[in-house]
């Protein structure tokens, strides 16, 4: 979700099998550099490749430009990465969320498994309660939130929505970015 | 790195991931659409609604679907978001290096033909449904491609889940002697029945005119659908500190350092030698 030169992103920790539960510690919010923060969510195999490819790339990007990627170029190389299976997909749902340019202007992202990308000004979601997470996102967003309020919102829409999904729970993670860094703090879910 | 082309590692893992695992797949964007085009005396106008649909939820109330080719070739598409927007770029692309190269502008019915062999090679797995309008040296031209590679050159067409709604006002209100306002708006009106008919369209309207070496482009210029009417007016408020936090961890932007003096050191060494 986006505030006022501030962006926010929270997922849950829960790794399962269907219906069991295999890890509760699993992150899947990733940080890029200092002005870029990269969620998925979907088959845990895929995050894992994923995460170690781009990783790889922005290591790359880094030492051949010698600059930090914007949160606009990794969104269309995320695109790109995926496009280019289009045939044979990699099944994730990614989410970027960043600040860009001098002025720190919040940055949106989410593209579907083939790199369909979307840029709203409010928010994403993404994964199995992303249907509960769009109607309550809907309805307690606000535009210019500060970095305190964005926090309680977000925190807020995470856990009323991982409430009504079985798949998702059992901890949760929120990071905030604003220009100075990244607050990260843990919520307690359910555990069911 | 990569060579060129699609990439097909993962296909024989996805297909028994879904036929003997029955895992649920993501869903594919894709834009329901109501996509139009109508040629009158000095060009042609495209019009097109903004609802992009993942399943039956709406991903994007406003994306954009009227993509870029050239300077005054322009494309609209209907079908898989992600397959519209990279093949649209992907010609644009071809397009402008085949302009460099010949050292001429470049002509719709180029676009077209790019167009039509790439999607039929892929024999409509590709899904995208395109609506091509542009003016060359030799006039104004709109032309309609299918997914699998066939393609119509008509004076109007519609197309995507909202075509035959859009139709139906293009059939009535189409005459050969339009003008640039009427034009303008028959296709607004196509584009707006299309929405208020087809649940897969919905949004705002966009409208691109096209002239000889002139393109306007109309982003939203209708926008009564979106507007919800009944929009609590105050806000839900939460306090700070409303939400219990288990643990918090701040990393600070690390600044990066500077080293000037180690450059200049080895410089000096070099010119010893």
């Amino acid at each position: 979700m986006a505030g006022k030169n501030c962006v926010a992103i929270a997922g849950d920790t829960r790794f399962g099998v269907r219906n069991q539960t295999v890890a509760l510690d699993s992150n899947r919010i990733f940080k890029i550099n200092n002005r870029t923060l990269f969620g998925m969510t979907g088959l845990n195999t895929d995050i894992l490749t994923l995460r170690e490819s781009f990783k790889f790339q922005m290591n790359l990007y880094n030492l051949e430009e010698e600059r930090e990627i914007s949160p606009k170029t990794f969104a269309h190389n995320v695109a790109q990465t995926l496009y280019s299976k289009r045939f044979g997909p990699y099944f994730i749902t990614p989410i970027i969320a960043g600040l860009e340019g001098e002025d720190y202007t919040p940055f949106l992202c989410a593209t579907d498994l083939i790199g369909a990308m979307e840029f709203p000004k409010s928010f994403v979601v993404a994964g199995t309660g992303e249907e509960s997470l769009m109607g309550v996102c809907e309805t307690f967003y606000k535009e210019n939130m500060e970095p305190d309020e964005l926090f309680e919102v977000v925190s807020q829409c995470l856990l009323a929505a991982v409430d009504r999904d079985a798949l998702s729970g059992w901890g949760s993670v929120v990071h905030v970015l604003t220009k100075d860094g990244i607050t990260t703090k843990r919520l307690r879910t359910r555990k069911d | 790195m990569q060579k060129g082309g699609f990439n097909f590692d993962l296909y024989q893992r996805n297909v028994e991931l879904i036929e003997k695992n029955n895992y649920k797949v993501p869903k594919t964007t894709k834009t329901g659409t109501t996509i139009v085009g109508v040629v009158f005396s000095d060009g042609v106008v495209l019009g097109a609604d903004t609802r992009a649909t993942s399943g039956p939820i709406v991903a994007d109330p406003n994306c954009e679907k009227i993509h870029r080719i050239s300077d005054y070739i322009w494309c609209a598409g209907a079908g898989t978001a992600a397959d519209t927007e990279n093949t649209t770029g992907m010609i644009s692309l071809q397009l402008e290096l085949l302009s460099l190269s010949t050292g001429r502008s470049p002509r719709v019915r180029t676009a077209l033909t790019l167009l039509k062999n790439f999607l039929f090679r892929y024999h409509g797995y590709i899904s995208a449904a395109l609506v091509l309008g542009g003016v060359d040296f030799t006039g104004p031209h709109l032309h309609m491609i299918h997914p699998h590679g066939s393609t119509s050159t008509l004076p109007y067409i519609s197309m995507g889940s909202g075509s035959l709604a859009a139709m139906a006002v293009l059939e009535t209100g189409y005459n050969s002697k339009m003008g640039e306002e009427d034009a303008k708006s028959l296709v607004h009106q196509a584009i707006l029945s299309g929405i208020l008919n087809d649940l897969g369209s919905g949004g705002n309207v966009d409208l691109c005119v096209i002239k000889h070496k002139s393109m306007e482009f109309f982003r939203n210029i209708d926008t009564t659908n979106s507007k919800r009417k009944f929009r609590k007016k105050l806000p839900y408020m939460f306090k700070s500190g409303s939400t219990k936090i288990l643990e918090k961890e701040i990393k600070e932007k690390m600044e990066k350092m500077e080293i000037v003096n180690e450059k200049e050191n080895e410089i000096e060494e070099l010119e010893e030698l």
